[in-house]
């Protein structure tokens, strides 16, 4: 079934593939009926469906370079839309996004127009000429365009760090979900879940991770969605939320009137976890000047064209044609779980705030609300709190803390789902989190096996020591972003802003100027990802250290700036040296068009 | 003009209109944020809310796919797409 003509028939293994997912959910279910444990019911769903990505996994392995490295070049237009889509929706994506449109409102959700917007970017300015190339890696581009082994070093190095950043979150998150579904601790859940992730890609490289990163989509979108769409028909808020929520934003904000935003006392929030928040912002009105959106909603959308686990993903396309087409359907499928998040936030919100429905807790008396079942839960693993700062007895807006990841993870169970739905969700957070640290570390690894190893190092490598190689450093890179994601030091969200500022910091212009920019040669491309990364660091550290920023640009949109000098630096210095040769000049115009042969040979 | 210069003209312009329309969707709008607050938009949420959960970004998904096309036009028109077993 997986040789062959495996391609063609893509559609029904994976239709194969759903209808056993949704089966599996529907036995659960009967199990939970039955009688089985909360407990036993998280398990069956973690382990069922890290026991299918093993399995796809093991079934791609493979031993050829175009095979590890850009899955054969035959992925399927929608296919590798889906396989992107699982790429780019990591563990943030799908528990933390909801909870801080929940929190943060309208100034939160320039994350959303920049993680999408960014797919334009990618389709115009560099998917297709990529592909074109026939590169294996993002610095293989920049190696053999600029030419050198410096300008193929520095892009490895803006790589490393842009994607190390990255992955410590993803593989904190698997470890986070891990740890509560199998109910071991932290430390080593965050092994569990990177051998689990290790499985999907070790011995299929790119072709293993491709094949996982469908499976994954599917579980996680049905994840996302059935929740959604359950608790907005058990509200009978509206059959098909996206269309008939208006009424429930709009009684957020009479609420939000009603309450106000009572700022509470430094010693008062002293008293409330860390990590924890209170409802001080609108949800619908505009609460941030439009530079503070503005500049966010850029540096995301540089960031996701810079990104080197996204770009690689459309080099397993058949041809420049599809690679195009491709990013059209990744962002459909990113667009399917976007759209839903606002609408789970308010969903949630309002369950939880509105006297008048029954699973409403503000007005209620604080005994009564620490006497709910679901409420004990979720505050005894520290994501939800309530104090009575004024001393009244009852619960004020003001009073109701809550974690950012629980409006993902507690919002079932409060609307009265049952726990099948938890589980469920789960296993979608785990396959988030799973297929974008797969997509990273893959990234990651054979930047360096490719490009460091066979490219500068040892350029008569045969292709079983070079993937040998990249096995190896697909497990020491892995292993490195466990242990520090055991130590935890940052917040899930943080880190995943820094990566996409410091990818476009050092290779946003490089990348678009080496495609766009005929005149642009190696000394310029060495000044902008050595002067763009330096400055783009540099300023993070300057504000981070309580340096006052300038330009409105925070430690959230460093990248603005690292980017400016980027692109500064390389036209000032493309200019003063001389232009590239004439083999570049050609190479170059060969790129620009899709037909004829690719730069790179299919085996190089 | 060589038919590759004509090529790559035709495709820097539907480059710039490519983004300029990002541009309006992804950064224009949200310029006026706050005077859009009040108009009721699609649906019946307020319009500068619809924009950032709904309206941009399924704006971008049909403009990357418009734009796909229209390159693979301007690909054909001057015999530059690929052959099916490239």
């Amino acid at each position: 079934m997986i040789k062959g003509n495996f391609i063609d028939n893509l559609p029904r293994v994976y239709g194969i593939y759903t209808g056993g997912f949704l089966a599996f959910i529907i036995i659960m279910a009967i199990g939970e009926q039955m009688g089985m444990t909360a407990k036993a019911i998280g398990i069956c769903f973690v382990a069922f469906t890290v026991a299918i990505y093993a399995i796809i996994g093991y079934l791609s392995r493979t031993a050829q370079a175009d095979a590890y490295y850009v899955a054969g070049r035959q992925v399927p237009t929608v296919f590798n839309g889906m396989a992107t889509a699982a790429d780019w929706m990591s563990g943030a994506s799908f528990v933390a996004m909801a909870g801080g449109i929940y929190f943060k409102g309208y100034g939160y959700m320039a994350l959303l127009v920049g993680w999408t917007g960014g797919y334009v970017l990618v389709a115009t300015l560099l998917a297709p000429y990529l592909r074109k190339f026939g590169c294996y890696t993002v610095p293989d581009f920049i190696g053999t365009r600029y030419g050198g082994n410096l300008t193929r070093f520095l892009a490895v190095v803006v790589l490393t760090v842009a994607s190390f950043t990255y992955v410590t979150a993803q593989i904190n998150a698997t470890g986070t979900i891990a740890s509560v579904a199998l109910d071991i601790p932290f430390q080593y859940a965050v092994y569990v879940g990177l051998v689990s992730i290790l499985l999907c890609s070790m011995l299929g490289g790119m072709r293993g991770v491709t094949w996982t990163q469908v499976a994954q989509y599917i579980v996680l979108i049905v994840a996302y969605l059935l929740p959604v769409f359950w608790i907005s028909n058990k509200m009978g808020a509206g059959f098909f939320p996206h269309f008939m929520l208006a009424d429930e934003v709009a009684r957020i904000g009479e609420l939000e009137q009603q309450f106000g935003f009572v700022k509470n006392s430094a010693a008062d929030l002293a008293n409330v976890p860390k990590g924890l928040a209170g409802i001080t912002k609108a949800h619908s009105a505009v609460n941030a000047t439009p530079w503070a959106f503005i500049s966010l909603a850029l540096a995301m959308m540089m960031g996701t064209a810079s990104l080197p686990h996204v770009m690689m993903r459309y080099f397993t396309t058949p041809s420049v044609k599809a690679a195009r087409k491709s990013v059209g359907w990744s962002l459909f499928f990113i667009f399917l779980l976007y759209s839903s998040a606002p609408m789970l936030a308010t969903l949630s919100k309002l369950s939880l705030i509105d006297p008048s429905l029954p699973t409403g807790i503000i007005g209620k008396s604080i005994a009564e609300v620490q006497a709910i079942d679901w409420y004990q839960n979720w505050n005894s693993a520290n994501l939800m709190f309530v104090s009575d700062f004024n001393g009244n007895g009852t619960l004020e807006l003001n009073e109701f803390f809550m974690g950012g990841k629980a409006v993902v993870l507690a919002t079932p169970e409060i609307a009265g789902l049952p726990y099948v739905i938890s589980g469920l969700v789960a296993a979608g957070g785990m396959a988030a989190a799973m297929s974008t640290a797969d997509g990273l570390i893959l990234a990651i690894a054979n930047a360096i096996s490719h490009d460091v190893y066979y490219k500068i190092i040892d350029p008569k490598a045969e292709t079983a020591k070079r993937l040998v190689v990249a096995r190896v450093l697909l497990v020491v890179i892995g292993f490195a972003g466990a242990t520090i994601a055991a130590m935890e030091i940052q917040g899930i969200l943080g880190s995943v802003i820094w990566a996409f500022d410091f990818a476009m910091s050092g290779l946003f212009f490089p990348l678009v100027l080496g495609v766009w920019w005929k005149r642009a040669n190696k000394e310029g491309a060495i000044a902008g990802m050595a002067l763009g990364l330096a400055s783009g660091m540099g300023y993070l550290i300057w504000v981070r250290n309580g340096g006052s920023g300038f330009l409105g640009i925070t430690q959230l949109t460093f990248g603005i700036f690292g980017s400016a000098v980027s692109l500064v630096s390389m036209v000032v210095v493309s200019l003063m040296t001389s232009e590239p040769n004439a083999a570049t000049q050609k190479m170059v115009d060969e790129v620009r068009v899709p037909s004829g042969k690719s730069i790179l040979g299919k085996q190089h | 003009m060589s038919k590759q210069a004509q090529h790559w003209e035709k495709t820097r312009g539907l480059l710039m209109m490519t983004l300029a329309i990002w541009f309006v969707f992804s950064i224009g709008i949200f310029l006026f944020g706050a005077e859009m607050e009040s108009v009721t938009g699609p649906f019946g949420y307020p319009l500068t809310y619809w924009f950032t959960c709904q309206g941009s970004l399924g704006i971008f998904v049909i403009l990357i796919f418009w734009f796909a096309n229209r390159q693979e036009k301007i690909d054909e028109e001057f015999g530059f797409s690929e052959r099916e077993d490239d």
